[in-house]
Order: C-alpha cells, then structure tokens, then sequence
C-alpha cells in the first residue's frame, strides 16, 4: 500500500448557514484515479474547490504529502485544476494558455516550447498553437484544459465535471483518452461528476456523496455489486429496492415470500431494506418461481428486453432479460441467493439524512 | 405599409437635426463671416491663447481620466468581487451620481471649497490653516474627477463581470498571485471598459466649460470656454465652429478607438 | 474561517467603498444641509428653516423657470418616446446595413460632446429662422433623447418572440391588432423606462438649453448658472435639493421597478 497523497481531515463547510460539508474525511492514494460522484448539491465540488484553495473548509484539514496546505493560497499548492466549462484566458491563443504557469515559474523559453509542443502532442492537438480560444470546439478546449495543466507537472490533477458539456460520443471518447493521460503521466487523479458511468469506467475508487456525507467509498465493482444502502443502490444504475424483514441469517422476506440470502447478522425478524439489480431477477415458469406476477411493460433495449412485472401486492419489478415475456402473461420471479443485497434500515432521522429517501 | 416605415420620422429628425447641423459647423468652421472659404478659423487653434487653453484642457482631462481609472479600477474589482450583482442597490450608489445634474454637483463643490466656503469655515473652526484650491487648475480637476468618477466605474464594472470566476481561478491555479493576475489576466480582458470609460471620462472633461468657469474663476480658460464665449458672447460663430472641428478631431479618435477595443458594446454604459 | 489578512482586505476594502461614497455624497448632501440652515454663512449652523424654500417659489424667474423646465421634461420625453419607439420597431425590420447606418447617425447626440451637439443645434435653427426659445429647446432636447428611447426599446423588441406575433395573426388578429395586444405588452417595460430616462435627462440638461434657449427663457438649470455667477443665494441650494430629489425618485423607479430586468437596471 503507497502512502496517501491528500488527506481531508474532519472538513465542514456551509453556505449561508446551510451545512455543505458535514465531517468529510478522505483519503487519496498516490497516482490513485479517485471520482468524487453524487447528484448535483452533494458537496463534490465543494470538496474539489477545498483542494484545490478556492474555497475555505470552515473547520478541518487538507493534508498534502504530509503538509498542512489548508491555509495556502492557489497559487502555492502543488496540484492543478481543469475547470468545469474549460476556463481557457480568451484574450491568449492557445500556446499563451498552456505556457501561462511556466512563464509564472520563469522558466526558460526553450524549456516551455518544449513542454507546449509536448502536451499538444499528448491531447491529440499538435500544431494548435497559434489557434484562438474561440476557434476552438468544446471537445478541443477541454483538451487545451488539461494541457495548460499538466505542463505544470502537477502531482494531483482535480477535474470538475470536465466532460459535462460535451455530447455523448467526444465524452465517451474523452474518457478512454483521459485513461490513457493518467497512465501516461503518473498523476493521481480527483475527477467530479454526477454521471454514474463515467464513475465506473474510469475509476480506481468512487467516492459517492450525498448531502454533504459519503455514503460509500469502494471501488467500482464494490459499489455496483455491494452498495451499502439504498441511496448508493438507486443513484449506481438501476435497482429494485423493497423493503424487507430478516427472518434470521439467510433467509430474507420480501413481499410475503420468503428468499434464501447470503447475508448473516442482521439479527432475526429485523426490517430491512433489500436492493435486487434488474439483470439479477430471473424469469422462470411460475409454478417454480418464489414469487409469481404478470408483465405490465415491455420495451426491447438491444442487448435485452426491459420489462417490468407486477406481482399481486402491487410491486412492480424491474427486470432485464434476454428472455421474452409478453405483456399480460404470468411469469415466476426467481433471484440468486448472492444477488440479493440486504441493508440496514435507517434507523434514527439522522441517518435519514443519509439521503436514503431521496 | 411596411413597417420601415415607423422608422420615417426618426430619419427625419435625426437629418435634421443631427446631420445637418453637424454639416453647419464644418460650413461656419470653413468660412469667413461674408461666407468665402477659409482655413483661418482652424489654424486659429495654433495662435497662443487659444492653444494655450487646448493644451491646459487636454492635460486636465488627461490627469482628470488617468486619476478616475486609478480610483474606479479597484472600486470596479471589490464590487464584482463582492458579487453583490448588477442592478443591485450597492452598485446603483455609485453609479446614480452619474445621472444627477452636474451643474449642481460643481455647484456643491464650489460651496465646499471656496475661500469662505464650508471646507475652509470647518478648518477655521478646528484652528487649521486654511485652503485656498478654489480658481485653480488643481480645483478644476478635483470637479471633472468627481463629475465623471461614475463614467469610468459603470463601464469598468460591466466588463469585469463578464469575466468567469473560474478564469480568475485558474491564473490562480496556475501559480499566478494577485499581481500577476492582476496585470495578466484582469487588465488585458478589461481593455474594453477601460478604453470605454477613458473615452466617457476624457470626451466630456476635455470639452467643458461649466467646471473651468464655476471652479476655475474667469482666468483660467479650457478650449471649451473658448468655444462657448466665440458663440454666446463675442459671436463669432466661423471662429467658433473652426475650433470645434479641431475639438472634434479628439472626439472622432476616442469614438474610434472604442469602436476598435469594444466591438461588442461589452463597455458602454447601457 | 477567516485569516486575519483576509480580515485586514474586508476592512480595507470597505474602507476604499466609503471613502468614494463620501466622495460622491458629501458634496450633495452639504448643499442639501445648507438649504435647511438659517445663517447666510455656509460655514455656520443656525438652525433649521424653510425660508429659502419659501423665498424659491416666491420669486416669479424661479417658478417660470421650474415650469419650463416640467414642461419640457415632459413634452420632449413624451414625443421622443412616441418616435423613437415607432423607430426601434421600424428599424427592428431593416436590413442590416441600413440598420447600423442609421443606428451610428441616431447615436451622435449621445456620444458626441455635449457642447459640439448645442452649438451644432443653435446654428441649425438659426439657419433655418427658427427663433430661439422654449420650442428650440423643447427641439433639443427631443434630439438628445431620441437614442436613449431607441436603446430602451430596441433589446426588448430583440427578445419579443417573432411567432407570438405570427400566431396572433395566424389566428385571424390584423397586424396592428395582433401589435398592440402581443408585442406591445412585452416592449412596455423598455417603452416605459425610455420615457424615464428621457425625462430625467432632460430635467437634468444644461449645456443643450444653453446653446439652444432664447434670451429671457430660462429652464432651472441655466437659471442657476446665471444666478450663480452672480453669487450664491441659499434659495439656490432650496431648488438643487428639490432637483435631487426628484431626479433621484425618477432614477430609483427607473431602475427597480418591477418587471424589470436586473441584468439592464445597472445603467
């Protein structure tokens, strides 16, 4: 295990008396490709502004390779930002932009037209230099973005939801060339954004927020497979969140039937919240099924049929399958014991605020 | 009908009264008083009183502008700063001098300052040695910085607002400190407010002459005193409008170089 | 939490914003102190009084030029808002040339030097026997305001949505119809804070009325000139306190009235 890199200690910020930030800690690995996801409002970009010394924790610390820098200005701390819509200088070509740092630093000419023409070449932009900002599309100036940054060779980049204004196809082209960026530099990685796909492609680990609290932290396979609570289940894909009663260990009650599971611990005859993912509900005859219902809707995806089937008491399940069942016919419900994912009810109002109801 | 056609009494009026009197003073400035054409009432400007007061106008003005921007810069940058938004009551203070009569404004201004004046009758009362700025150029500046302060501070303000925190940010992020940002990145993309506000500031300062007369006293005239007197006073309107042509020579070069730095109207004040 | 530098900037930077208030301020509200102070000295206080407002609308130079000055406010805000808002519509459908052409010309009087503008005035009506009085000033001051009503109007007919216009007609309105009930109710506010601008600034003008009054006539401004460099009488500061007010009422109606746009309210 390499040292951690940035440390948020005990951080809390609000805004006009309104609490941001509620005793954030986090820990980022050296050369670690962290995302920070969550809906709009959960205090991911507060958290990136922190770090980065735009904005000030009103209490706690950012540790920086071992250094207190909570009270150090922008300018002074190690790492570099790519701003959300790009944040090029307008009034300097596209040379000017990237050179900006290294002529602050003082350093040589040489050096910085190297380093230029090494970081257009590094985002697939050789021979911009000349360029105005303007003449540039927005998938190019995210590029100049990050080029103006890396040149500072920077130890931690943060990225604030840099792919949010691009469209669908540069975005998903944008992520396998960050991918590549990060392994090519070596740099630790702080991404924000609030695009649960984006959070699973390219991540090491996901940091997912919500009012101001993380609700979980793994890495990608933990938090699609094993979310820890209903929030985290509904926000990463799509789910089917029931609740339940834990009849004892492995054995859990949904809808008055009653599921083998792989869970242990919760106690016996305690409410539960129970997440299934749609791909894990299985349609089978409905004499074997646990729990019988009728298909409501069906819509054909490509690589499966989304259908949703209503079982008597009302529910409707939201399943993916390969396998067809048209709309009004009966079918079984099957699930497999290690797909089903058992969470402690919110006990108290506080832990209400963990968002579980959103 | 077509609808151009509401347009019709606007290019009326603007002809008439716009164009053509404009067209009148190049006639008058390029005439003799029987109407035969003539330089003269140009090349006047090069006879010394009168270049003398083109030249006394023209460095006041210039200081006048030159101290506006020092003051209005980093009032423009707190209120942006504060992000108290445009249209707010705070900004609305310092701009709303701007539309109060300036007439009276100097006016004020010469009630403070004169030699019996309530600046001199406070300091009388505190036992301090009392000032006498009253008819000089010095007093004549302190009128054109604070009739044309909100002229500078309105346009400076509008394009700073324009610029994105987040560009501030990054010069920031990039290693800039406040300096560096300052001449780097908050100077250069407000080139268009400053060269607005100059010209806001130099066109009326350059050309007035109720400042000169009210806290100047009679001795010291600017070109626009000059000007006023050829016309309500000695009634010489050919030499008048000669002088005005070469006033309006500055006019047109400020009108100019707005119109090269601020293409998209991003400084002017509405 | 704060650093104590951070501290020490707020503190200066709410210094430097007070400093220029007092600048701007001192001086008006000076002037409006003296016209309550019963000693002719402008250094001493003794006491209050409504003398000098009383002696203002006592003498006849004073109430006739106060009625000029309304009365031209009025007129020229009024007929300035009619053209210069038929303008605004009619050149809303110019080509683009024709437009930028007539935009440049319409907004001399506004950028030009004001005393350029008043001699180019004066010589214009005396070229064409137009004596000078109250109707000349009245002509001026048309002229001054007419771009300022063309630049109230002109962003609110940009933001009008073609096709609501369009649909009212598609529905059977005629076309003047169809203006009056859509797109005049969303040019209103621009209409309006035109008529406003245009009024305050001609209650406020003095070097236009200069060039462009006959003798005899006077609006409050020039009289105050006159008056002043004859001498300062307290009834002076009586009329310049009731000036201020009203034009600052004007600007703050103006400015903050509902419906309209914070983002334009800063001019």
């Amino acid at each position: 295990m390499s040292q951690s890199l940035i440390d948020l200690v005990n951080i809390s910020k609000s805004f006009d008396g309104e609490l941001v930030l509620d005793d954030l800690n986090l820990s980022v690995k050296e050369n670690e490709f962290v995302t920070l996801l969550g809906p709009s409002g959960c205090g991911k970009t507060t958290t990136l502004r922190i770090i980065g010394g735009f904005e000030k924790a009103d209490t706690g610390q950012v540790i920086f390779d071992g250094q207190d820098i909570s009270h150090l200005p922008p300018n002074k701390r190690q790492l570099n930002t790519v701003f959300q819509k790009y944040a090029l200088f307008p009034h300097m070509n596209i040379a000017e932009n990237i050179a900006f740092g290294l002529k602050i630093k003082n350093k040589s000419k040489s050096y910085i037209q190297d380093k230029i023409k090494y970081a257009l070449k590094l985002v697939n932009l050789d021979g911009y230099e000349n360029r105005t900002v303007d003449s540039l599309s927005g998938g190019q100036q995210q590029r100049i973005a990050i080029a103006r940054a890396i040149v500072n060779e920077p130890r931690l980049l943060l990225l604030d939801e840099p792919l949010g204004a691009l469209d669908l196809k540069l975005r998903q082209d944008m992520q396998y060339e960050l991918i590549r960026m990060k392994k090519e530099l070596g740099i630790t990685f702080i991404y924000v954004t609030h695009d649960q796909e984006e959070a699973l492609t390219m991540s090491d680990t996901i940091v997912v927020m919500n009012q101001g609290y993380i609700q979980q932290m793994g890495t990608p396979e933990q938090i699609y497979n094993e979310p820890e609570n209903a929030f985290v289940a509904d926000f990463i894909g799509d789910s089917n969140i029931l609740g339940g009663i834990m009849i004892r260990d492995e054995l859990v009650e949904i809808l008055g039937a009653k599921f083998p599971c792989v869970d242990k611990g919760f106690g016996n005859n305690k409410p539960v919240d129970v997440v299934i993912r749609p791909e894990d509900v299985e349609l089978v005859e409905p004499s074997q099924g646990t729990l019988v219902g009728t298909c409501t809707h069906l819509i054909f995806k490509g690589v499966h049929y989304e259908m949703e089937v209503t079982t008597p008491d009302g529910f409707e399940w939201l399943v993916h399958s390969t396998k067809l069942c048209p709309v009004g016919q009966k079918t079984g419900i099957h699930v497999d014991p290690f797909n089903i994912q058992i969470m402690n009810k919110p006990a108290s109002e506080d832990e209400e605020a963990l968002g579980v109801n959103e | 009908m077509s609808r151009k056609m509401l347009a019709g009494p606007y290019i009326i009026w603007v002809v008439g009264f716009t164009v053509i009197p404009l067209l009148l003073i190049v006639y008058y400035g390029l005439t003799t008083a029987s109407g035969a054409f003539t330089l003269n009432n140009v090349t006047a400007i090069a006879q010394p009183e009168h270049a003398k007061a083109l030249g006394l106008a023209l460095l006041l003005s210039l200081i006048s502008t030159v101290v506006c921007l020092l003051l209005a810069f980093p009032l423009a940058m707190i209120l942006r700063n504060r992000g108290v938004g445009r249209g707010s009551f705070v900004v609305f203070l310092f701009i709303l001098p701007m539309w109060m009569n300036f007439l009276l404004r100097t006016l004020a201004w010469q009630t403070l300052l004169e030699k019996n004046g309530v600046i001199n009758g406070i300091l009388g009362f505190l036992h301090l040695p009392k000032i006498a700025i009253i008819n000089t150029p010095a007093a004549i500046v302190l009128g054109m910085v604070y009739n044309f302060l909100p002229f500078m501070v309105l346009p400076l303000y509008n394009v700073l607002c324009k610029i994105d925190d987040n560009t501030i940010n990054a010069a920031r992020d990039l290693g800039a400190n406040f300096f560096q940002t300052l001449i780097r990145v908050w100077i250069p993309l407000s080139v268009p407010g400053i060269i607005s506000g100059i010209t806001m500031v130099f066109v009326p300062a350059l050309t007035t002459f109720v400042i000169s007369n009210l806290l100047g006293g009679s001795k010291i005239l600017l070109i626009g005193n000059v000007i006023e007197q050829e016309f309500t006073r000695s009634s010489n309107w050919n030499l008048g409008s000669g002088l005005s042509l070469v006033l309006m020579v500055f006019i047109l070069i400020s009108m100019m170089l707005v119109e090269k730095y601020d293409k998209n109207g991003e400084g002017t004040a509405f | 939490m704060k650093t104590t530098k951070e501290k020490i900037l707020h503190i200066v930077e709410n210094g430097y914003l007070g400093v220029i208030l007092v600048f701007l301020y001192a001086p008006i509200l000076t002037m409006m102190a003296l016209s309550f102070n019963s000693s002719k000295s402008r250094a001493q206080w003794g006491g209050f009084t409504l003398e000098w407002y009383a002696q203002m609308f006592d003498s006849a130079s004073i109430t006739s030029a106060l009625y000029n000055t309304l009365y031209i406010a009025l007129m020229s805000a009024l007929i300035a808002t009619v053209i210069g808002t038929a303008a605004a519509i009619g050149m809303n459908s110019m080509k683009r040339t024709p437009r930028a052409v007539l935009t440049s010309l319409g907004n001399i009087p506004m950028l030009n030097a004001e005393i350029v503008t008043g001699i180019s005035l004066m010589l214009g009506f005396i070229a064409f026997g137009i004596t000078l009085g109250r109707t000349t000033i009245l002509l001026g001051h048309i002229t001054f305001n007419l771009p300022y009503v063309v630049l109230s109007v002109m962003p609110k007919l940009k933001q009008t949505n073609k096709s609501t216009y369009e649909a009212a007609m598609d529905l059977g309105a005629s076309p003047v119809y169809a203006f009056f009930k859509v797109v005049f109710p969303d040019i209103l506010p621009g209409v309006l804070s035109g008529f406003l601008l245009a009024f305050t600034m001609s209650l406020d003008d003095f070097i236009i009325t200069h060039f462009t009054k006959g003798s005899g006539v006077n609006t409050l401004s020039t009289l105050i000139y006159s008056e002043v460099r004859r001498g300062i009488k307290p009834s002076m500061y009586a009329l310049s306190t009731i000036i201020f007010v009203t034009v600052l009422a004007l600007l703050i109606v103006a400015n903050f009235a509902p419906g309209k746009k914070k983002s334009e309210a800063a001019a």
